[in-house]
């Protein structure tokens, strides 16, 4: 049985605790001894949690250890000089896997040619279907022969321990339905702890990126020293033929000046064209041009980024670089920082924009009024006492632009370039941190070159930078919130 | 206050300008601050529009496709020269005598002399090369078709369709374009009999990936965009409202939950390539989940979509009224009972705006994709969430790469086509809460 019938299992095996439990607590009930101390839901979902918990547990337990033992016999049938061989110990058991998943597919009479002989495993099992990219070793058919007989076994003890731990905790909890266990109190407990669970899966979330990518980091960080890649200025990861010891140049500062350049025109665009909305969409428009606006310019912010990448790639890079890079001189890509500045702003404007419409709507009338009394002009009064009172949530909005701007990768990957340039010509084709971690994790990874574990370093850098600006852009809008009641 | 400012006449501001004269500077500085909102505004508003031109007007044209439709004289002695007519025989055997079959044909149609083997070269070329495998399918399908005529409709190559369209143009250097003008001839003969004509284009939305842009589709990368959706909603809604519950209405306010308070804020700002490389490494480098999968993509966008959820079904049960739960604990419920019971049913519309928000957003989603291997080549419909897929941001991307005047027409429609299932997604969201919302 595979894990999906042994989840069946226990769910129907649940569904019917549900119902004798209920029975059971009706029945009590009847009797009328002694009042109940729950309703008959309430019984029936005790033992329902009851038989469901412990085995669910168990089956994520068995699964989990699985491999591992797996693994181990596999192992035990390797030749020494294989397992000493530690940089292709992993790619040797991916082939005992391959010929274990070949074996399953041969018959009998087969298995036998195969053990005497008579024909080559790889010919079997290549007329199956189950292409081999070399012959197959003795040892390799010895592992894989044990590695299919444990597999089965393990399997089978699964089934049989979650079969019983399921029928053994259903019955226990069926006898311990009393007038006077307190269904309801324990059935509550496990519910609370399940959402305890389900609002940590966020912090989970964290450590696991935190965790997966400084692991990888590190290891990349063994074999280019910290120095030579924060502080590089050539990006070079030359992808080495196998075996040389070549690994190329990780400069890291080009990467950033890319990323940094891009996003400084992307909020050239975005800061003033999403301020300016929300202001004139805040103090000036009529209530009807604002419920058409607002919409309208928020649905920039559902569109997805593939799409603006798209519009960067064939309208907007192809028109600067035919009327504003060529006539002038400037460059002659259609791939360039500005296209993907303008682009990424324009899908900026409404994080801009209605965040910070928010905190000026939020200012109070009587501040306005009062300047307004005084004989100040609408623009006056925008200028001199909303924007000041508004002004830490507006930084904290345009903060928060700021990182989606800087881990931004559909656009910049489509139109700003992969070649890692620093120079100050907006109209050259630049490159980003994101770029290069989509460049080195597309395709064929290894996780023991440079040129992979790479993505990592850039990721986790990128990481801590959007971090920081986040949270530096809660601290602001926390810490300075005027407070007007 | 505000009115006596808005309705000032020029004679009144005259008057006023004897007393202050920096008056008139004032209020053109006042017109001028207000136009740069009007121009902020239309600025924003004309990109939108800008974009969604850009976009129909490359794409509209994909939805219809140029076919040709020829008379097709299944015979015998060519398909079948040993007799058998069964459909193995068919698949079987050499694959060549197809496309003698269709050459016959199409130098039938045309009137092209058994002589002129140059001529015959040119007018395949107008034809998508999946043509005679075509015929070999239809014929494996229906075996009694041998030794009857039957017109039959073939695809013309993306070039020929661009051509049609009229976006490869006739008037530019014979050099610098696909179609020749030996093509166009045939191909002016061809419309003129009727033969070549432009209908609806079905395969858009069945076929899957190919390097051929005549049969190429979106129909196995929405399968998989929709696989992806039924993981990301059966895994967030539950995890994301449980999540909420219990920090809005059990937690106490202790460290540890405001810890989580700020982590998930942070989360929703995180930029979504880390959920991709955090995909990478937990689920397929350490869990051995297949790459390619759409339970893989759906797990990872799960997790980016699950702070949204969470940040608007909080949203949603701090807008239920405290007297909702006052009630129910004064006539003796738990807590648990009030806020299963009664909480949460009036919370119900807020959680589904906020997840179909979520889902409209996931679904849009590219760079995580691409981290754990969904821009791949896949043919064939995904059985399972287990089986290589692709989705539609991948495919988009896919597509946008390729220079193929064709394929940049396709790309522009599989734009369309997501972002209609964006528009109906977020059109069902703003009804839900007009529909269900409730003012306290």
């Amino acid at each position: 049985m595979g894990p999906l019938w042994l989840l069946a299992l226990i769910a129907g095996l649940s569904l019917f605790g549900f119902a004798i439990g209920r029975w059971k607590s009706v029945a009590l009930a009847r009797e009328g001894r002694q009042p109940m101390a729950a309703r008959p839901a309430h019984y029936g979902s005790f033992v329902l949690v009851w038989t469901a918990i412990p085995a669910v547990i168990v089956l994520i337990l068995l699964s989990i250890g699985r491999p591992y033992i797996a693994d181990h016999a596999v192992r035990a049938h390797l030749p020494d000089n294989v397992l000493a061989d530690e940089t292709n110990l992993s790619l040797a058991i991916a082939n005992v896997e391959q010929v274990a998943n070949g074996l399953k597919t041969v018959t009998p009479d087969e298995m036998q040619n195969i053990k005497i002989g008579v024909v080559t495993a790889r010919s079997v099992f290549a007329k199956h279907g189950v292409p081999l990219a070399g012959d197959v070793e003795p040892y390799q058919l010895a592992a894989a022969i044990s590695l299919n007989a444990i597999r089965a076994t393990l399997s089978d003890i699964t089934d049989v321990t979650v079969s019983l731990v399921t029928a053994l905790c259903l019955v226990f909890a069926f006898i311990r339905i009393k007038p006077r266990l307190r269904a309801r109190t324990a059935v509550e407990r496990v519910i609370l702890v399940l959402l305890i669970l389900a609002s940590s899966v966020a912090v989970l979330t964290t450590i696991g990126i935190v965790l997966s990518m400084l692991f990888q980091a590190l290891h990349f960080f063994s074999m280019v020293s910290p120095a030579n890649f924060f502080l590089g200025t050539v990006w070079d990861p030359r992808f080495a033929a196998a075996g040389s010891q070549e690994s190329g140049q990780f400069g890291f500062l080009p990467l950033a000046w890319g990323t940094l350049f891009i996003s400084f025109f992307a909020m050239l665009v975005a800061v003033p064209v999403g301020l300016f909305s929300a202001i004139y969409m805040s103090e000036y428009a009529s209530s009807r041009v604002r419920s058409v606006a607002k919409p309208l310019l928020e649905i920039l912010a559902g569109i997805p980024t593939i799409v603006y990448g798209f519009f960067a790639l064939t309208t907007v890079g192809p028109a600067i670089r035919d009327y504003v890079a060529v006539p002038f001189g400037l460059g002659t890509s259609g791939n360039n920082v500005i296209t993907a500045g303008l682009v990424m702003g324009i899908m900026l404007i409404p994080y801009v924009s209605s965040l910070s419409d928010d905190i000026i709507t939020a200012v109070p009338r009587a501040l306005r009024d009062g300047s307004l009394g005084l004989g100040a002009t609408r623009s006056e009064t925008v200028k001199q006492v909303v924007l000041p009172a508004a002004l830490p949530g507006i930084v904290g909005a345009i903060l928060l632009a700021a990182s989606r701007a800087i881990g931004e990768t559909m656009i910049v990957v489509l139109a700003a370039g992969v070649a890692a340039n620093m120079s100050l010509n907006p109209f050259t084709e630049m490159t980003t941190i994101t770029v290069k971690i989509v460049n080195q994790l597309t395709g064929d990874l290894e996780f023991t070159s440079p040129q992979t574990l790479v993505a990592f370093a850039l990721g986790i850098t990128l990481f801590v930078a959007t971090l920081a600006l986040n949270v530096l852009a809660l601290t602001i809008v926390r810490k300075y919130r005027e407070q007007y009641e | 206050m505000t009115a006596t400012l808005s309705h000032n006449t020029p004679e009144q501001a005259l008057i006023v300008s004897h007393i202050d004269l920096g008056l008139q500077r004032r209020y053109r500085s006042e017109r001028r601050f207000r136009a740069y909102g009007i121009a902020a505004l239309t600025f924003g508003i004309l990109c939108l529009v800008l974009l969604f031109s850009s976009i129909i007007s490359r794409g509209y044209t994909a939805f219809e496709q140029t076919r040709i439709t020829l008379k097709v004289d299944f015979d015998p002695a060519i398909v079948a020269p040993d007799g058998n007519r069964s459909a193995e025989a068919i698949m079987g055997g050499d694959a060549f005598r197809f496309d003698d079959l269709f050459s016959a044909t199409v130098q039938k149609s045309l009137e092209i002399s058994p002589d002129d083997e140059d001529g015959l070269y040119d007018a395949l070329d107008l034809f998508s090369k999946g043509s005679s495998p075509m015929l070999r399918q239809m014929l494996a399908q229906d075996p009694a078709l041998i030794g009857t005529t039957k017109d039959v409709e073939f695809y013309a190559t993306g070039d020929v369709d661009s051509f049609v369209k009229g976006s490869i143009r006739a008037d530019i250097p014979e050099s610098q374009r696909n179609i020749k003008d030996k093509h166009i001839v045939l191909i002016t003969k061809l419309k003129d009999s009727g033969a070549l004509h432009l209908a609806f284009n079905t395969g858009l939305f069945t076929f899957g990936a190919s390097t051929r842009p005549e049969v190429a589709g979106v129909g196995v990368a929405a399968i998989g965009s929709l696989y992806m959706m039924l993981v990301v909603l059966s895994l967030s809604l539950p995890l994301g409202v449980a999540g909420s519950i219990y920090l809005e209405e059990f937690a106490p306010k202790n460290r540890w939950t405001d810890l989580i308070e700020v982590n998930i804020n942070n989360l929703a700002a995180v930029p979504s390539i880390v959920y991709g490389m955090l995909g990478l490494a937990v689920f397929i480098n350490f869990a051995h989940l297949p790459r390619s999968a759409s339970l893989v993509g759906g797990l990872v966008l799960t997790l980016t979509t699950l702070p949204t959820v969470i940040i608007s079904t909080r949203a949603a049960l701090k807008a239920v009224p405290p007297s909702i739960r006052d009630a129910g604990l004064g006539i003796g419920a738990s807590k648990m009972q009030t806020v299963f019971h009664h909480v949460l049913p009036l919370a119900v519309p807020g959680i589904l705006t906020g997840t179909i928000i979520g889902l409209a957003h996931a679904l849009g989603e590219t760079a995580p994709l691409l981290m754990i291997g969904m821009k791949a080549f896949v043919v064939d419909y995904p059985a399972t969430p287990l089986d290589p897929a692709t989705s539609l941001p991948t495919q988009i991307y896919m597509w946008a790469t390729e220079p193929e005047r064709a394929f940049i027409e396709r790309t522009s429609a599989a734009i369309m086509v997501l972002l209609a299932f964006l528009l109906a997604m977020n059109s069902c969201a703003v009804l839900l809460r007009r529909m269900f919302e409730r003012r306290w």
